[in-house]
């Protein structure tokens, strides 16, 4: 049991990192083909990170230690969560269930070490980033615990793997309205943390309206590449749970080969048709101003107490 | 603009983008970069032509992304530097530290007459000279302004695609 | 005479005797030899604290020149845990002190308060009836208020503060003395056994339940009575303010359990309401408080009602789940207050530590002038980051473990029918969420602006590392945050056997199982996890760095410029901004801003001055209006005493009549 449980953390830990600049790819072509344009295909963001590795860092004097630590932490806490979460199969390792809570901590060590990125450069970029990224994390975590609740109350417990595995079990939970909106709720939570379009433009160069971006202002070569592929990481990890809990199919629960196989295919698929459906409503969106954030995370906080409230009247 | 709209007119739109002409000869020295070059602009003095020029190549019809470049916010996440106009005296400096602080290995493109020391503005009393007095530059690409598709030929020489 | 016995006399001796020393010693060796002698009072409350926390059991009574009965002390389990945190804490205090105080703070009365306030926090854990509680109590409020004054006759603030505070703390002694009345009168005794035979459901225990939580939360430092702490804290020296945060108010929270478990166990589901909308107030109008502060103690300040309104509010539910028939749930949420209050000593006390070092070495505590202390003072800066990790709740510190058992009981208790319940439940974990992303906001702020980033003034600029004495208790209050993170397995279930909670247990490397709730969480194991997938990551991060080495270059890219000035930085205060805006109507800022033109013409800006006040709202709305009214009456009762002879004579004829009036009726 923790041999098969160890195997799936570790598929999942390399198809994740295998897939995220794919997905990464396929949500800027998506966009690209929406506007009119080729696009440089799915595999750019690969061949941008296997440039910045076989680059030579640049690093001021004045930035201390953090500028080599934080994205190896980013990145190391993106590789966790992909550890931790149900993608391609629903097994939880033995001590270390799959706890919504513990999962969406570990997000908040990379959410911190790219904060304290941002403020280790000494630029005024880099805290501007730096605050504003804070202050959504900050309002983004009611709906996400709210959220967790939520989807907790079916199963009476807060790990994952019990999560989808009910809604594996019995597809009508799915399409039930406490978890139409605790996913709903989940989904907004998803765009604000990853920095996506509305909350955080990711493809913008005007400094001024930046969030996750302007933190990263100082950060070349292979610190670029861990940060970049930290947040593709977490987003794939974030979007694959998303699908999975809307469409749970094809999760391997019984550790097989073809079962494995199965998953991985499944949760590629997943991600593809995530990736593209991200990006096209990329392409109709426009970024909020970041002083209409809270209302739209407000919104989704009421989603998501709605979703608790409605589990004690419907069910 | 509603959206039902909009995907009206994504769908009447299509693909604008121009079908690739045969790529270039890549520059030798671009080769490490692996068909993937982040460009940072700066405007050393220009009259604005080339920066016009610039944005038309990387819009939807001449789409310099697809071939791997892509404009960035920091010189520390660029490969090369993309200057245009002649260098000014108070620009010197900036273009110095714009190219010192951009990570080896590292190119820098003089794009449009001006930045090649050759243009209009070349003699004026505020300006130092061409990009070439200032930093060493790995690609000339001339025109006053030069047209999109050379720009775009100058950069797929660079990302080799 | 058993071993708790010896303790207690030990403790009792040691402390007389480190007064006798604090106030007899010669100035150049007071520091050491006083601060040994405080250290050496804790030690001895710790190892009685231990004791009577294992279930050893033992009294002392200590005649007194009272008309009452002699006073009693003895430490139960739940006294004993709390006497060992309050000791803990007073052994790095006291050697912290040594290497930190000058001037007024290193006088004999200093020193000598100091020794009554470690002793009186302990003595409080050990009592056994109301009058000794209240002695002991007494003899904590008389110490700290004399540390408070130490500088006062340099800094008019002090003053101010320690009036707060010593008004507060008696206002807290009368309802604590209210309260202990009305339960006495209605049990017929004074001791603590004699008090929970008491009805909880009585209408005397409900009474006496809420004086009892004011006077407690006073101490506590709940939303509303919390206002002398963020006047307090930053006026009183650091390693005070860290014995004040940490030890003291954990004692005021030991008040509030020892009424909810010992006194009146089993009350009815108001009470828990009750506590939880306190606690839940105070947590949110706390964290709020502290993210918009610039004053590194203010923030630190306002941070500890964030803690003990969390606390609070896992008791509260604690109290609402027992009474409506969810024990094991209940028992978690009582561990997880527990947790809170452990953790919450730690990572508090070593932030408190920090800042004073921080003080120490810049003579600066406002955060927009502090900046890049983690080079020059590496030692400091690792533990104060390592303590802000602990308050932001992150995995693998003790405040991750203690908020994820909280939130474990919230998520657990609504499977019940209870209307009640399911309303609270919810409302209670969007609380305890936005309260945790706002800490987190806040200790990102306050050690990324304070240790990271450049110095944004001269004296930050030329901080130099304090000595040992001051780091090396800072650093063990670090590792406790992080042992308690790893292996929080065995404290819990050693907590939860304090107050009779079941269900908790230690599993795998040390971590906790939550047995009636099936929820399990193994920082260790977690950890090891944690390694195994940033292994690789290391790995090539090492090749990479091995083939291409890092360049260094002068300058962070500043859009070309070279106007490099460390005023270009973001400050504190601009970190807060958004937030500040956010929460405006809650926080209510005033803010000026003055632009002078430029003398050619009106549309070129020479100079714009930001000027922005942050006072707290419950002060202004609740405090300031009953200050006036005060004020205003005792003017009016001024004009009873003229001076004239012929007045007062006066008065003591109408006295005296009145007097005979009433005896001939």
């Amino acid at each position: 049991m923790t041999g098969q449980a160890i195997l799936v953390a570790a598929v999942q830990v390399g198809v994740v990192v295998a897939l995220a600049p794919v997905l990464a790819g396929v949500t800027r072509q998506t966009r690209a083909r929406l506007e009119g344009r080729a696009g440089a295909g799915v595999w750019q963001p690969w061949r941008d990170l296997r440039k910045l590795v076989a680059k030579a860092p640049v690093r001021a004097t004045g930035s201390g230690w953090l500028l080599r630590v934080a994205p190896v932490v980013l990145l190391s806490s993106s590789l966790l969560v992909a550890a931790l979460l149900p993608l391609v199969g629903a097994v939880s390792l033995p001590l270390v269930p799959d706890d919504l809570f513990v999962v969406v901590s570990v997000l908040l060590v990379g959410t911190v070490a790219v904060a304290l990125l941002g403020l280790d450069a000494g630029t005024a970029f880099g805290g501007m980033g730096s605050s504003r990224h804070m202050t959504i994390a900050a309002l983004v975590e009611p709906t996400v615990l709210v959220a967790v609740y939520a989807l907790s109350i079916p199963v009476g417990s807060s790990a994952l793997s019990l999560i989808v595995q009910a809604r594996l079990d019995s597809s009508a939970v799915i399409a039930s309205p406490v978890s139409l909106l605790a996913v709903l709720a989940l989904g907004i939570v998803v765009l604000a943390e990853t920095g996506r379009l509305p909350v955080d433009n990711p493809s913008t160069h005007l400094e001024l309206t930046m969030v996750h971006e302007a933190m990263l202002l100082e950060a070349s070569a292979r610190d670029l590449a861990w940060l970049e592929l930290g947040s593709w990481v977490r987003l794939a990890a974030l979007l694959g749970l998303v699908g999975n809990l809307v469409a749970p199919w094809g999760i391997d629960t019984r550790v097989s080969a073809a079962g494995l196989l199965l998953g991985v295919a499944a949760l590629a698929g997943k991600l593809v048709v995530l990736g593209g459906l991200l990006g096209a409503a990329e392409v109709f969106l426009a970024k909020l101003r970041l002083f209409r954030v809270p209302e739209l995370l407000a919104g989704s906080f009421v989603l998501a107490f709605l979703a608790v409230t409605a589990s004690y009247l419907v069910g | 603009m509603s959206l039902l709209r909009l995907v009206a007119l994504i769908r009447r739109t299509g693909t604008v983008a121009e079908p690739a002409p045969p790529a270039p000869d890549p520059l030798p020295a671009a080769r490490p970069l692996g068909g993937s070059v982040q460009l940072r602009h700066v405007d050393a003095g220009s009259c604005n032509g080339c920066e016009i020029e610039v944005a038309a190549a990387f819009g939807p019809v001449y789409d310099a992304e697809r071939y791997g470049a892509r404009l960035v916010a920091s010189p520390r996440h660029a490969d090369a530097v993309l200057v245009t106009g002649a260098v000014t005296r108070n620009m010197a400096e900036p273009l110095r530290r714009t190219v010192e602080a951009t990570p080896t290995p590292r190119l820098v493109l003089a794009v449009g007459d001006c930045a090649r020391g050759c243009g209009a503005f070349a003699a004026g009393y505020g300006v130092v000279g061409g990009v070439a007095d200032v930093v060493p530059v790995d690609l000339d690409v001339p025109g006053c302004p030069p047209e999109p598709q050379v720009i775009v030929e100058a950069l797929r020489r660079v990302t080799g695609r | 005479m058993t071993a708790v016995q010896v303790g207690l006399l030990s403790q009792v001796v040691l402390a007389a005797v480190a007064v006798a020393v604090a106030l007899v010693v010669p100035a150049a060796t007071r520091a050491v030899v006083a601060g040994v002698s405080c250290a050496a009072v804790s030690v001895a409350g710790a190892v009685t604290g231990a004791l009577a926390m294992a279930g050893q059991a033992g009294s002392i009574r200590l005649p007194v020149a009272l008309p009452v009965d002699p006073v009693a002390f003895a430490p139960d389990r739940l006294g004993g845990l709390f006497m060992l945190l309050a000791s803990v804490v007073g052994v790095a205090v006291a050697v912290y002190g040594i290497g930190y105080v000058s001037g007024p703070s290193a006088s004999r009365s200093s020193w000598a308060a100091l020794a009554v306030f470690l002793v009186g926090l302990q003595l409080v854990a050990a009592a056994a009836d109301v009058v000794s509680f209240l002695l002991a109590w007494e003899l904590m409020a008389v110490g700290s208020t004399v540390l408070l004054l130490a500088d006062h006759a340099r800094r008019a603030e002090v003053t101010a503060a320690t009036v707060w505070y010593a008004a507060l703390t008696q206002l807290s002694f009368a309802l604590l003395l209210a309260g202990f009345a009305v339960l006495t009168a209605a049990s017929g005794g004074t001791g603590f056994d004699t008090i929970g035979s008491l009805r909880p459901h009585s209408a005397a225990a409900s009474v006496g339940f809420v004086l009892l939580l004011l006077g407690f939360g006073t101490k506590a430092g709940l939303v509303p009575l919390h206002v002398w702490l963020p006047r307090a804290h930053p006026e009183a020296p650091s390693h005070v303010s860290a014995a004040m945060s940490a030890a003291m108010v954990s004692i005021g929270l030991y008040g509030v359990l020892l009424v909810c478990v010992r006194l009146l166990p089993g009350g009815p589901a108001w009470w828990g309401v009750l506590l939880a909308v306190l606690g839940a107030a105070s947590a949110l109008y706390g964290i709020l408080q502290a993210s918009v502060a610039s004053d590194l103690k203010r923030l630190l300040a306002y941070s500890t009602t964030e803690n003990v309104g969390l606390v609070v509010l896992a008791l509260g539910t604690s109290v609402l789940l027992r009474a409506s028939g969810a024990t094991d749930v209940a028992d978690a949420a009582l561990t997880a207050s527990l947790l809170l209050v452990v953790s919450h000593a730690a990572f508090k006390a070593t932030l408190f530590l920090g800042a004073g070092a921080v003080l120490h070495a810049t003579g600066e505590r406002d955060l927009d002038r502090l900046g890049g202390l983690g080079t020059r003072m590496p030692w400091t800066g690792a533990a104060f980051g390592v303590a802000s990790l602990g308050a932001a709740a992150l995995p693998g510190t003790a405040g991750f473990v203690a908020e994820w058992t909280l939130l474990q009981a919230l998520i657990h208790g609504a499977r019940l029918g209870d209307p009640m319940v399911a309303v609270v439940m919810p409302l209670a974990v969007g609380v305890v969420a936005l309260t945790t992303g706002l800490a987190l906001l806040t200790f990102v702020k306050a050690y990324g602006i304070a240790f990271l980033a450049r110095p944004r003034s001269t004296e930050a600029d030329a901080a130099h590392e304090a000595g040992r004495t001051m780091t090396w208790p800072m650093l063990a209050g670090a590792a406790v945050v992080v042992a308690l993170g790893l292996v929080p397995g065995p404290v819990a279930a050693a907590l939860a056997t304090t107050v009779g909670a079941a269900g908790i247990e230690p599993v795998g490397l040390g971590g906790i199982r939550l047995t009636g709730l099936n929820a399990l969480l193994d920082p260790l194991a977690l950890a090891v996890l944690a390694a195994a997938v940033a292994l690789p990551v290391l790995v090539s991060v090492a090749r990479a760095a091995r083939r291409h080495p890092a360049r260094a270059t002068d300058l962070a890219w500043g859009c070309g410029g070279a106007r490099v000035s460390p005023r270009m930085q973001y400050t504190a205060t601009s970190y807060a901004e958004p937030l500040l805006r956010v929460f405006d109507d809650a926080l209510q800022p005033t803010r000026d801003v003055e632009v002078t033109h430029a003398t050619e013409s009106r549309y070129l800006v020479q100079r714009v001055e930001y000027r922005q006040r942050l006072s707290d709202v419950v002060e202004v709305r609740l405090y300031r209006p009953v200050i006036g009214w005060a004020d205003r009456v005792g003017v009016q009762a001024r004009r009873l005493q003229n001076g004239s002879v012929h007045r007062y004579l006066g008065y003591s004829f109408g006295a005296l009549l009145a007097v005979l009036l009433v005896v001939s009726l």
